[in-house]
């Protein structure tokens, strides 16, 4: 690299969990780190935006907020303080769909919890989706699932609106709940895919299936570089 | 037909849908279409009573924001009213209007609002002011009136001794109550007016004991005995109420109640709209005596004197 183009790369000023750093103005956060030299064996999972694994909270010199972000989407700016949360220890109670029903009363038997919202919103504010959490979760709280699994549906299960709330709520947990109940006692089923999993159980790609087991690496590769792919 | 913002709360749409289920039918038999806020939280249960912080005293203010929304969008028109059926409902809407009458208070909850639309796209506006919180039993005698009811009734309920019970919640503070605290009459008139026979409770405005149902149920067994057993002694045949938490301490805890003190019968309670169901002549479906939220059942009684 040229003296010319390393001066045209801007570089940005932030701390990662407390430690000073120079990183081209423009990268991820996600890639920003891995510029200082982390690695991650935690904390990151598909760099697109649908995991969740990367959630990450910073907050920017001379401002009070604290804010919340993906890792893998969010740009540094210059002056964050950046620390990851790997892991939400959260409460996820054991159920039985089978047995559970569309009753409304089923999220206060098993978050019994979500009764202490305050509606604060404070967990809206910290999805990095631009969820209506706090609309969600109230619309559990008088058993509404059909409203939670549509306002939660791009829920990653990142875990910062539980980190964040101030009642100690979980409310991607009841969020999938909820999601769970739909898909199985609202939503119509999709004849499509009943019909092949019959088709499945029936054997007939099984042998097609076994010739790509057999198949040798090269022979692979080609075969996934000449799929169809389903238009956008 | 009078379109007027409905805020349900969580408790009428769980487990007191007996109440709003009557209560939405004979609004619309009366005339009043009660729209359902397209937006709504819990209504926060209680006031907080610490008020200083200011977090807490949020919900019931989203809530009026909301009906504020409504009119923006053109719902309803220059409608600044909002319906309940719970009396907590009631009881925490109002009292966020009088907590924001302090301008302190108000300014702050304004910054609060201010600083959230930079992080959420939710809510647009903060409170302007103005809402108004009516309970139902106010449309029904302001709106509707005691004579509109007596012309529309079709099964009257004749010979029902009934004993009316309203709590606490839509009587106190005074600042905020639907009727003379000490000595309230809604229920009794429009009682009156579907043609029953109405009881004296002494004890319809005390206390049913609220949310210590949850922890200390012997208090509330204890009330529920002193709260039934006057109205009881005096042939009452069924408890009216107005209020979900009332309702489930009256109802429910006859059990403890009645383990307490033998000399307790067993009295079904039930909602004044249920019974206006029942009166106006309504679809049974809209009695909700059938969606097992009962304690004591309704129903041998109501067949009984020929109402069901
Ligand atoms: S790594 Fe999957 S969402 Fe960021």
């Amino acid at each position: 690299m040229s003296q010319e183009k390393k001066e045209e790369t801007k570089k940005v000023q932030i701390y990662i969990m407390g430690r000073e750093y120079q990183v081209p103005a423009g990268l991820t956060i996600m890639k920003a780190m891995e510029y200082a030299g982390y690695r991650f064996v935690r904390s990151c999972g598909c760099r697109g935006g649908f995991c969740g694994a990367c959630a990450t909270v910073y907050r920017v010199k001379g401002d009070y907020k604290l804010r919340m972000a993906l890792a893998c989407q969010e740009t540094v700016e210059d002056g964050m303080y950046i620390s990851q949360i790997p892991f939400t220890p959260a409460e996820k109670p054991i159920y039985d769909l089978e047995k559970l029903g569309p009753s409304a009363n089923v999220f206060l038997q098993y978050y019994p919890e979500i009764a202490k919202c305050v509606s604060c919103n404070t967990c809206t504010k910290a999805c990095p989706q631009d969820l209506e959490v706090m609309d969600y979760v109230q619309a559990a709280l008088r058993g509404d699932f059909e409203e939670v699994a549509s306002l939660s549906f791009d829920c990653i299960s990142c875990g910062l609106c539980a980190v964040r709330c101030p009642t100690e709520l979980v409310p991607y947990n009841i969020a999938l709940l909820a999601r769970r109940l739909y898909g199985k006692y609202v939503m119509p089923k999709a004849k499509h895919v009943e019909e092949r999993i019959k088709e499945i159980e029936s054997g007939k790609f099984n042998e097609e299936l076994q010739k790509l087991m057999e198949a040798s690496v090269d022979d692979l590769k080609e075969v996934y570089e000449t799929r169809e792919i389903e238009p956008e | 037909m009078i379109r007027l913002p409905y805020y349900p709360g969580c408790a009428v749409q769980t487990t007191a849908r007996n109440y709003s289920i009557s209560g939405v039918a004979i609004a619309e038999k009366l005339g009043i279409e009660l729209v359902e806020l397209p937006k709504w939280n819990c209504c926060g249960v209680f006031p907080f009573l610490a008020n200083d912080d200011i977090m807490r005293h949020l919900a019931p203010i989203r809530n009026l924001i909301h009906v504020q929304e409504m009119n923006e969008k053109g719902i309803v028109q220059n409608e600044n009213r909002v319906v309940t059926f719970c009396s907590m409902c009631y009881h925490t809407l109002k009292e966020a209007n009088l907590f924001l009458k302090d301008p302190e208070k108000k300014e702050k909850t304004d910054i609060f609002f201010e600083r959230e639309k930079e992080f959420v796209g939710g809510v647009k506006e903060g409170y302007k002011g103005g809402v108004e919180a009516l309970d139902f039993l106010e449309v029904l005698k302001d709106i509707v009136g005691y004579d509109k009811i007596a012309e529309e009734v079709k099964k009257p309920l004749k010979g029902l001794k009934v004993a009316p019970y309203y709590g606490c919640l839509v009587l106190r503070p005074r600042e905020i109550g639907i009727d003379d605290p000490e000595n309230p009459t809604i229920l009794e008139n429009i009682l009156e007016a579907l043609g029953a026979e109405v009881i004296d409770n002494p004890n319809r405005i005390q206390c049913c004991g609220s949310y210590h149902t949850v922890d200390r149920r012997d208090i509330v067994a204890e009330l529920t005995y002193d709260n039934l057993i006057y109205p009881v002694r005096s042939g009452a045949e069924v408890i009216v109420t107005c209020c979900p938490l009332c309702t489930f301490n009256l109802d429910f805890r006859q059990k403890d109640a009645g383990k307490l003190h033998r000399d307790l019968q067993e009295i079904p309670v039930m909602y004044y709209t249920q019974l206006m169901a029942i009166a106006l002549g309504l679809d049974k479906q809209f009695y909700g005596v059938d969606l097992g939220l009962h304690y004591v059942d309704p129903k041998p009684l109501l067949e009984a004197k020929n109402l069901y």
